[in-house]
């Protein structure tokens, strides 16, 4: 396992194994999102109670659902980071965070243009809609603390503290925003909360799900090889792919 | 000769994407008196705070009497005694609760040795006062008289003669000279001409590393 | 000169108690920066009746809410001096190379720091509840749960003030990065007042804020320290 382990560290190797990967991952993810939304959103059955609006859900659940995983894969990339100090974990944190504040910013406002038609409101402090505007902080706190610090082994480990306290905190907030929501509305009904959904319904969306994390997969390589390449200019592999040394030799 | 205290193997040091040195091999050996030379920004004050174990940007291998010091970690602070540019020096405190408070965490002394300690270094009439009262030369000092009563072998010593006059200058001198004859280590750096037998040169050049005994 | 053995290291309560006294001391010897959150405090409070309204009916309602919030950024501003000076001076260096495990000496720092801000604020309670026109069961319960909760703030802004220190802008960064992890606190702090004016049980609820501050006190002070290597290593 362990030379398995250490290659996985090399950053040179993961550019290699990205670069064979991404397309297969551009393409089933397209297909896969591409299908469920033209299914999702053309010809699966109205909502009985709301109509043609609840269509939203084809990209409000994937991005609800992926925003908070990716926060759920940063915290396990920061225990990589922190205890085996793998450069490619830091690399992977810094990669998707901002894909995961844009994602929960995504569903926040697809969220809000839901709430329109279905509360005749723009916002409801609703108890899923609090908990992913705490999730946008959260991921605002690591972005914005990412930045403020130059050095990239310091920004690493420091962001990755972060992240797990966050990620700790992340059920307790859950619970905790549950239970306000309780004490102040206790009837009004919760969004996205579908008793008994057709397969009509949830498998396009289900296909969308599964379409978007495979663009995220996708999008991941490709900001985590830009980050590489950065990191790594200097390096002999590097200059030797974009030739800088052809002249010298 | 007696075993190296810290022996540093190929160390490498890089700092916002610069490197300041690398392929770096000494030894610390008890009963000498190293001095780390460079010129501005070399990597002197980096280096000694990556012996002391303040800073992580580093690669390579640090031992501690033979075994990794990330191994012996709390006896490797027991034993080290680290004094940098900004020595840990309260203003709002007197030179005799600093000194106190410096040592409470390893070795709690009595007044008795603190007050002499202090007085030593010049400080007599001066334990109450707070050292924002003080001069930057006696704060200075204060941070010596925590030298007097250190028992820790190896000695990690940044710009310890910065704001101090000439008589403190050979006063320190002779302490480090002393310090070596009694079988401890020191390592030190200093923009200033000081003279101590027998020290020996770390030089820090960009790129290249020089170590003569 | 010999290595000395471990076991010569003064015990880790005595350090920290030494370290909770040095820092106690130091802010006796400021006392203006002790009443600063204080101040502080009463104003927050003092701009609601004043920007929302100052109908009983709403004080009462909106009080203890209003209370707890001011707390919350009280403890807040005051986080950025928890190792402001200490990294300045070099203190905090000397703390870390300490022969001690760091989260014990962080531990003993983070509780001076509730000492000094999160407990006058809980002392002053009473009074400003009064103004709010809070009943006293209401203000009891109150302080209670200010009690259980500021050490929590406490305990979590240790990690923030650890992360930002050394950097520009660090009383914003920290703000940022840590009042979404305030957010469960303030809300059952707040949630347990109202559940007791309605005439519920709030023993649950006081246990729930209790398990909180166990929780902040067993994981909180090994962030902090974790952070507080980082920062200095960056230094």
């Amino acid at each position: 396992m362990w030379p398995f382990f250490h290659k996985l560290g090399s950053p040179k190797w993961f550019y290699g194994i990205a670069t064979r990967l991404m397309p297969w991952l551009l393409v089933l993810g397209l297909l896969c999102l591409g299908a469920g939304l033209v299914w999702g959103l053309a010809f699966a059955p109205k909502d009985y109670l709301q109509g043609n609006s609840y269509r939203i859900i084809f990209i409000h659940v994937p991005s609800a659902f992926l925003a908070q995983s990716i926060y759920i894969m940063m915290a396990s990339a920061a225990v990589v980071t922190l205890v085996w100090r793998m450069k490619l974990a830091d690399v992977f944190v810094k990669a998707t965070a901002p894909v995961g504040l844009v994602l929960t910013f995504i569903s926040l406002f697809t969220g809000a243009v839901w709430g329109k038609p279905t509360w005749g409101t723009w916002w409801i402090w609703d108890a899923r809609l609090t908990s992913m505007l705490i999730l946008l902080f959260l991921y605002g706190g690591v972005i914005a603390l990412d930045r403020a610090i130059n050095d990239e082994k310091s920004a690493a480990r420091a962001v990755a503290i972060l992240v797990l306290v966050g990620v700790v905190n992340i059920p307790i907030i859950k619970y905790s925003v549950d239970w306000w929501n309780t004490l102040h509305q206790p009837a009004t009904f919760k969004l996205t909360e579908k008793p008994s959904m057709p397969a009509e319904m949830w498998v396009p969306l289900l296909l969308s799900v599964i379409g978007l994390y495979l663009l995220f997969g996708w999008l991941a390589c490709l900001r985590m090889q830009t980050e590489i390449l950065i990191r790594e200019q200097r390096t002999r592999w590097v200059q030797d792919l974009f030739h800088v040394n052809e002249g010298v030799r | 000769m007696s075993e190296p205290l810290l022996q540093a193997i190929n160390l490498q040091c890089e700092r916002d994407k610069r490197e300041l040195f690398h392929d770096l091999s000494f030894s610390i050996l008890p009963a000498t008196v190293t001095r780390v030379e460079g010129a501005n920004g070399s990597g002197k004050t980096t280096l000694l705070r990556i012996l002391a174990g303040l800073s992580d940007a580093w690669a390579g291998q640090l031992l501690w009497c033979g075994e990794p010091r990330s191994r012996v970690r709390e006896s490797f602070l027991r034993n080290v005694l680290y004094l940098g540019h900004r020595p840990g020096i309260k203003p709002l405190l007197s030179p005799l609760e600093n000194l106190r408070a410096l040592m409470a965490g390893r070795r709690p002394m009595g007044n008795k040795a603190l007050m002499q300690a202090l007085a030593r270094t010049g400080l007599a009439g001066y334990e109450q006062v707070p050292c924002r009262h003080l001069s930057a030369g006696q704060q200075r000092r204060v941070a010596l008289a925590r030298l007097l009563v250190a028992d820790e072998p190896l000695w990690l010593l940044d710009e310890v003669f910065t704001a101090i006059d000439a008589s403190g200058v050979v006063a320190i001198e002779n302490l480090l000279q002393e310090r070596a004859a009694e079988g401890g280590a020191v390592v030190f750096t200093t923009h200033h001409n000081v003279q101590i037998a027998g020290t020996k040169r770390l030089v820090l050049t960009p790129g290249a590393v020089g170590y003569d005994d | 000169m010999m290595i000395k053995p471990l076991d010569q290291a003064v015990g880790s309560i005595e350090a920290m108690k030494a370290v909770f006294a040095r820092d106690m001391k130091v802010a006796f010897r400021q006392r203006q920066d002790l009443l600063n959150p204080l101040l502080f405090f009463m104003m927050v409070v003092t701009l609601f009746p004043l920007g929302v309204s100052p109908e009983i009916s709403f004080l009462q309602e909106a009080g203890a809410g209003i209370l707890w919030v001011a707390a919350l950024l009280s403890v807040l501003l005051s986080l950025d001096h928890l190792f402001r000076h200490d990294f300045d001076d070099g203190t905090l260096e000397q703390l870390v190379l300490q022969p001690q495990p760091l989260f014990l000496l962080v531990l003993a720092k983070t509780m001076a720091h509730w000492v000094l801000t999160g407990l006058p604020l809980v002392l002053l309670t009473p009074v400003l509840g009064v103004m709010v026109h809070l009943d006293g069961n209401s203000i009891a319960i109150l302080c209670l749960t200010l009690l259980i909760g500021t050490p929590v703030l406490s305990l979590i802004g240790a990690i923030g003030a650890a992360l930002t220190l050394g950097l520009r802008s660090a009383g914003v960064l920290l703000s940022l990065l840590i009042i979404p992890l305030y957010i469960p606190v303030l809300i059952f702090g707040t949630g347990t007042v109202a559940a007791a004016a309605e005439g519920a049980p709030v023993g649950a609820y006081l246990a729930l804020l209790g398990a909180f501050l166990v929780l902040a006190l067993t994981l909180a002070p090994f962030a902090s320290a974790a952070a507080l290597k980082v920062s200095l290593s960056n230094s």
